[in-house]
Parts: structure tokens; C-alpha cells; sequence
């Protein structure tokens, strides 16, 4: 008979973290970052077609990096949840800070009780409905949720680049500055990514009932140029 | 709430109504609620009905209209419904029969729209929501079989075949779609007599316009179920276009005008 045998607890949850955060470290980052007149978020993303960023209601949007068939897996349960709250109250009854949680739960129970963590992390932002209304929720591969004021930074390198957003990041941005300076803050000093890499939304107060739009082709093009 | 996490097999995909039953709501049941009554017992609970809605293809589009009175037996139970409402950017639905279960119905169309435009990060092909809509339609059939009969009208702007389309349904889901135009309700005599008359392919779209608010016009003449102009109140009819930039809703002063134009010719006449 073959002896069970005994792992730490402390240990089991490091290696988990471990690996979850290799998996992170290994895809591109991602901005999301106040403006005058809402959210932009800009990510680093090679494909034009598996989004990083997207819509999942009215004022609220999703961001994730690692890996994608997991994230998208969450966008998904995102808009479910979001749209059968909206259809059974009222669409004002959803929240950012609502989804968070539930992201935060399920993130968090994975983590714990099942043998591989997801490795993710992800970025729900809400527009309100002036700009002390604006939140972002940064939630870890572990459930762990930080909220964050102005601006936020998700994935490989993310300290380096929170650092230059510090330093770069103003009040009432236009959305093409913000654009400009969420680039800027991925790239970092010593290196220059392609336009076709880019890709960019916007959560703007001015789009009507569904605030998200996304930012590319020649909208892009000038916002960079 | 816990959040809607499913397993493979059993993932309603961007189904919202399957999405519902999934999680254990009947999205039928709320217009399956007559419950086993006669149809005499639901027309005595003066259950509101809405009346005439036309659409009509122009040259780079479609126009949708409908009046704005909604009936109880002989009452007048509402003035200013909306019977035409945008479905998404490049579609609308225009609803005739029991007031209640429609707009119920048009609310979970317009969400289910959302939502696989969401999930799937494309929005469905025009005739993909025609078909959905007549789904919806099929399940309201045993609350019709009561008296609750719901028909909408279906119209958009196809992006791919870059032509304006409409379809009309019947009470089990049937759907048809229709060359040139359609009308529906009680009122649907007159005014889609009006529009076979006054209708040409090269219509634009301004006199597309002026012929669904003339066939208004004459439906509410005839018809005591359909609402005219309410000038004194500042009612118009919902008159609404969809072309290749999307759902645009004429304003109350522009309806005004034109409806002034009609009132002059008719008093000549």
C-alpha cells in the first residue's frame, strides 16, 4: 500500500500561486485608465480577431490576460450574469462592484479546490455616470480583488508599467492622450509597438446606453499618430 | 446569484432564452399566464390591445410605423403606446394583439439580440433574427390559443445583402417575409390598402414616410381601434427608418408638419 503523503498546506497554495503567475507573466499587459469622458483600456494584442477587451453591459467592461480560452470563459459568465440580473430587476441593478464579487468568488474557489489555478487575471470597469462614478476592479488569478481610482495595469511586467502610468497619467486626459499615454506606459522607454498590435476601447459617458466602443482603424491610426 | 458557469455539454451558448430555462425560469411563463381560461373570460378582463402597424421598404431601407392607441373592448385604454420599438442598431419590431405579453416579448427579443451580440462578439445576420423572433412568437402560442395573440412585424436593414427587409407572423410562429410592405392590426385594411396604392421600388425615403403616415391617417379614419394624430396632447404616430446607419425615429415636430400637410389635402378633397 502506497503511504499518502503530506504536503503543507502553505505549500500547496504557494505552488498554485506560482504557476498561475508564470502563466500571467508570460502574455502581454493591458492599461485601463481614466479619462475626461470615461475608461479607455488598451492592451497589447497581437490578433485582431480573440479580443482581450470587451463589452459586458452598458457601463460595464471586461479586460483579461493569460490565457485566453480561460478568461474568455469568464467574459462569458460575465455577460450571463449581467444581462439575466438586468432582465430580472432592472438594467440600473448592475454593478461593477456586484461582478467583481462574483468574479472574485469563483476565481477564489478554483484557486482553492480544484488541482490547477486559473491563470488569469482580469479587469472589470464601470463608467458611471460622471467621472466620481468611474471604477476599475482588478481581480487575481486567486480571487483576490484590488479596486483601483485612476488608472490600473494587468499582466506581464504590470509594476513596471503602474510605475510610468504614475508618472504620466493626468486628470481629464482626452480619450486619443489616454490612448496615447496607455501605449507609452506598455511599451516603456526602450521599445515601440505596432499600430496592428494594438488594440483599444473606450467605456465613454457620450455613447448612449451601451457605452462601450471600440477604438481602431483610422480612429486609432490618428489617436497614435 | 451565483455566477452562470456551465459545463460543456449543457452550456446554453448565446441563447438567453435557454440561458433562462437553464437557470430555471420559463421565459414562456410570462406569456403563458391565461392559465386555462376561456377566451371570453380573457376579453372581459379588458386585457389592452394595440392596434394597426405598417412597414414599407424605400430605396436604401425601411420605414416602420404605428399608432399610438391601445383599446379595451370599447375604451380607449392608452394614448401614447409604443408599439414600434427599436430592436437593435438595424432592426425593429412593430407589435399588434395583447398589449402585455408583447411588450414582454419584445423586451426578452431585444435582450436576446444583446446578449449572442455580446457572447459572440458579432451580431446575428437580419434573417437569424427573424427566425428568433418567430421562436418567441411559437412559444406564446397556448397564451394565444386564450385570447393573448401577439404578431409582430419584423423589419430591418440586411448589412450583407445591403437592402432593407420585413417580415409579418402568425399566432404559431409562422413567419413570411414580405417584397415590398405589410400591415397588421385592425386597422390593417385601410392602411395597407393606402400604402399598395401610393407604393413604388423607387420611393425615397422621405415619401416613404409621407405614405406610412397617410395610411395611418386613413386607418384611424375608418378604424375606432386605431388612434390618429392628437394635435391638442402633441400623440404622433411612432414613425421610425432603418437604412445602412442604423434606427433613426422621426421627431414629434417633423410628424407634425407632415400630419398638417395631410389634414390640408384631406380638407380640399
Amino acid at each position: 500500500m502506497s503511504m499518502p503523503f503530506y504536503v503543507a498546506p502553505e505549500q500547496m497554495m504557494k505552488d498554485r500561486a506560482d504557476y498561475a503567475r508564470k502563466g500571467i507573466a508570460r502574455g502581454r499587459a493591458l492599461v485601463a485608465l481614466r479619462y475626461a469622458d470615461g475608461i479607455a483600456i488598451v492592451a497589447e494584442n497581437a490578433s485582431e480577431t480573440l479580443r482581450k477587451v470587451s463589452e459586458i453591459y452598458d457601463r460595464i467592461a471586461f479586460a483579461g490576460v493569460g490565457k485566453y480560452n480561460e478568461f474568455d470563459q469568464l467574459r462569458v459568465a460575465g455577460v450571463r450574469a449581467a444581462d439575466l440580473k438586468g432582465f430580472q430587476y432592472s438594467r440600473d441593478d448592475v454593478d461593477a462592484r456586484s461582478l467583481a464579487n462574483s468574479y472574485a468568488q469563483m476565481l477564489g474557489n478554483i484557486f482553492t479546490h480544484e488541482m490547477k489555478p486559473m491563470e488569469v487575471e482580469i479587469l472589470v470597469a464601470e463608467v458611471g455616470l460622471d467621472s466620481a462614478g468611474d471604477q476599475m476592479f482588478h481581480i487575481l488569478y486567486d480571487g483576490t480583488v484590488v479596486d483601483e481610482r485612476d488608472y490600473a495595469a494587468i499582466g506581464g511586467d504590470a509594476e513596471a508599467i503602474r510605475l510610468r502610468l504614475a508618472d504620466t497619467w493626468v486628470d481629464s486626459l482626452d480619450l486619443a492622450s489616454a490612448i496615447k499615454v496607455g501605449i507609452a506606459a506598455i511599451a516603456g522607454p526602450d521599445r515601440e509597438i505596432p499600430a496592428s498590435d494594438i488594440e483599444a476601447a473606450e467605456l465613454s459617458r457620450g455613447n448612449g446606453r451601451r457605452c462601450f466602443g471600440r477604438v481602431d482603424g483610422a480612429v486609432l491610426d490618428a489617436a497614435i499618430a | 446569484m451565483a455566477m452562470p458557469f456551465f459545463a460543456p455539454g449543457d452550456d446554453p451558448g448565446a441563447n438567453f432564452p435557454d440561458l433562462l430555462r437553464r437557470v430555471g425560469l420559463n421565459p414562456e411563463s410570462v406569456f403563458g399566464a391565461a392559465g386555462g381560461q376561456s377566451f371570453d373570460a380573457m376579453s372581459s378582463l379588458g386585457v389592452p390591445h394595440a392596434t394597426t402597424c405598417v412597414a414599407l421598404r424605400y430605396d436604401g431601407g425601411v420605414v416602420m410605423a404605428g399608432d399610438r392607441r391601445a383599446t379595451s373592448g370599447n375604451l380607449i385604454s392608452h394614448r401614447s403606446m409604443e408599439k414600434v420599438v427599436q430592436a437593435d442598431r438595424h432592426s425593429g419590431v412593430a407589435i399588434a394583439g395583447a398589449a402585455g405579453p408583447a411588450m414582454e416579448m419584445v423586451r426578452l427579443f431585444q435582450l436576446q439580440l444583446e446578449h449572442y451580440e455580446k457572447v459572440e462578439g458579432a451580431s446575428l445576420s437580419l434573417e437569424g433574427k427573424a427566425n428568433q423572433l418567430s421562436t418567441m412568437v411559437r412559444g406564446n402560442l397556448p397564451a394565444a390559443m386564450q385570447g393573448m395573440v401577439v404578431v409582430p412585424i419584423f423589419a430591418g436593414y440586411d448589412l450583407r445583402r445591403e437592402t432593407g427587409r420585413l417580415w409579418d407572423f402568425d399566432a404559431t410562429g409562422g413567419r413570411y417575409e414580405e417584397r415590398d410592405f405589410v400591415a397588421t392590426g385592425s386597422g390593417s385594411l385601410h392602411a395597407g390598402t393606402v400604402i399598395k396604392v401610393g407604393f413604388s421600388r423607387d420611393l425615397d425615403r422621405d415619401a416613404a414616410v409621407d405614405l406610412a403616415a397617410r395610411s395611418l391617417w386613413e386607418a384611424a379614419d375608418a378604424d375606432s381601434a386605431t388612434g390618429g394624430p392628437d394635435a391638442l396632447r402633441g400623440i404622433y404616430p411612432v414613425v421610425a427608418t432603418i437604412d445602412a446607419d442604423g434606427w433613426e425615429r422621426l421627431d414629434d415636430d417633423d410628424l407634425a408638419a407632415r400630419y398638417a400637410a395631410i389634414i390640408q389635402g384631406v380638407a380640399q378633397r
